[in-house]
């Protein structure tokens, strides 16, 4: 057993056994979720609040109901509704939250960093959400448990990541969460999104795509951020579709066992095919379903994370 | 200790007249091995396969904020449990709380008509009014000392190793 943090901020901090650890507890909660009580009160008494001051829907929806079925008491945030459209500060604001006794805090923020730096001024434990294109620490573990639960095991298989790589957190995490695991990481996309600076981090950069997928084990397809992007980083959506979207055809050209990945939300007809989306070889949905387990395991993990650490016999 | 396992087998048997009632359900982990040792010696007394879960308790634990977090375990009950005797099975009773846990987490798969308990060391100081059904052997411990029991195949070699601060 292996873990003692309080919080969880980022994947580059934990090292690859504290992953295994997050991916172990995780089975043991997915089992949770398939019996007819799906509630257990390893939360019980405790407050969490849901701090979401970037819009998010399945993130936060995934976290609500782990929360829930850990019986942990939830409140809910977004910016919108909130005086941080007052001009308050966000450590004000936090403080305010920690002033009612939270024990937790589940943090998206469009600032890298913003999660860190909470986790600095506050006593409750704060767990990253996601933020800014720095890192989202749960998506990386969810993707890692659910190559794991598919193909046995992440050493030694090869991951593409396929898409907007530079505007994306997403990939940040799986980089190094899938690097720490022992996969090999190739990153494609046009190259205005993918920068070679990313080899540093131990992965290969194409811009080929079907060199890319030819000996990829799983496809891990990534959306554009167009909400981040300050400049027009390619021509068109068709463009990138003709030249980086997994169609039928490409689809062909990969190992018939790869599997192919997204976090969602999808774009059908840019980044993916329609049909691609819904194939056998699609584990999107399933991605979604392990997101809960994983959750679920974090808190419980960060919650032991806070008392004393000797173990009782 | 495998005599104190047939005996526990026999007083199970003794005990539950309908035999196809009764379950075994291993706590995490040490009780698995152990049920799974008295579910061969079952069966042979009855002459029929008895069913067998395990169980892990860290989700229902009361001391979840006192300590790092657990190793959780596999829960496995492939049968329903409601209308059944269920044998709880752990390796030693100390406090009391596993046990607590475990009727708790039991309780979401189902309503049992009853629940018994068998352990192979009683080792004393109980913090909950919980008193097993059938005991391998009574040990007398001070609180601070460890109780360990190891279990090796084939049986001959099992051990209890009782560790002094």
């Amino acid at each position: 057993m292996s873990w003692t943090r309080k919080h969880l901020l980022d994947i580059e901090s934990l090292t690859a056994e504290e992953i295994v650890t997050v991916l172990d507890t995780a089975r043991a909660f997915k089992a949770v979720g398939e019996r007819a009580i799906k509630k257990v009160p390893a939360l019980r008494g405790k407050t969490v609040v849901n701090l979401f001051v970037e819009p998010s829907t399945r993130t936060r929806i995934s976290f609500e109901l782990s929360e829930l079925r850990l019986s942990a008491d939830i409140i809910n945030f977004t910016a919108e509704a909130s005086s941080l459209k007052k001009g308050e500060t966000l450590k004000d604001t936090a403080r305010n939250l920690e002033a009612l006794n939270t024990d937790f805090i589940v943090m998206r923020h469009s600032a890298s960093g913003a999660p860190h730096f909470l986790s600095r001024v506050l006593n409750a434990s704060v767990i990253n959400a996601g933020d800014g294109a720095h890192e989202h620490p749960t998506q990386a573990l969810l993707d890692a448990f659910t190559i794991r639960e598919r193909k046995g095991r992440i050493a030694g298989l090869n991951v593409t990541i396929l898409g907007d790589i530079l505007y994306s957190r997403v990939a940040r995490s799986d980089i190094w969460a899938l690097t720490k695991l022992g996969a090999k990481v190739t990153l494609c996309g046009p190259s205005t999104l993918v920068p070679k600076v990313f080899e540093e981090m131990g992965c290969r950069v194409t811009y080929d795509v079907e060199d890319a997928i030819r000996e990829a084990d799983i496809i891990n397809l990534l959306r554009i951020q167009h909400e981040r992007q300050r400049k027009t980083m390619f021509p068109s959506l068709g463009e990138y579709s003709s030249l980086f979207g997994l169609n039928k055809a490409r689809l062909a050209r990969t190992k018939p066992d790869a599997l192919i990945m997204h976090p969602g939300p999808i774009n059908r007809g840019v980044e993916i095919d329609s049909d691609i989306a819904d194939c056998g070889r699609s584990v999107i949905l399933e991605q979604v379903t392990n997101g809960l387990a994983v959750r679920m395991a974090v808190l419980f993990l960060v919650n032991g994370g806070k008392g004393p650490q000797e173990v009782a016999p | 200790m495998q005599r104190a396992l047939q005996r526990i087998a026999h007083e199970i048997a003794e005990r539950n007249e309908s035999s196809r009632e009764v379950v075994l359900v291993g706590i995490q982990r040490g009780g698995v091995p152990l049920a799974q040792r008295l579910r061969e010696a079952l069966s042979t007394i009855w002459a029929h396969p008895v069913p067998m879960g395990q169980l892990d308790v860290s989700m229902h634990r009361d001391d979840l904020d006192r300590r790092a977090a657990p190793n959780v375990q596999p829960t496995v009950i492939p049968f329903d449990v409601s209308g059944k005797t269920v044998v709880l099975v752990d390796d030693v009773l100390f406090s009391g709380r596993t046990v607590r846990a475990a009727m708790d987490a039991l309780n979401d798969f189902g309503r049992p008509t009853c629940i018994q308990l068998a352990v192979l060391i009683d080792r004393g100081h109980r913090e909950l009014p919980i008193k097993a059904d059938f005991v391998g052997k009574n040990v007398p411990t001070s609180p601070k000392e460890r109780v360990r029991v190891r279990l090796v195949t084939p049986p001959g070699a099992d051990e209890v190793i009782l560790e002094k601060p």
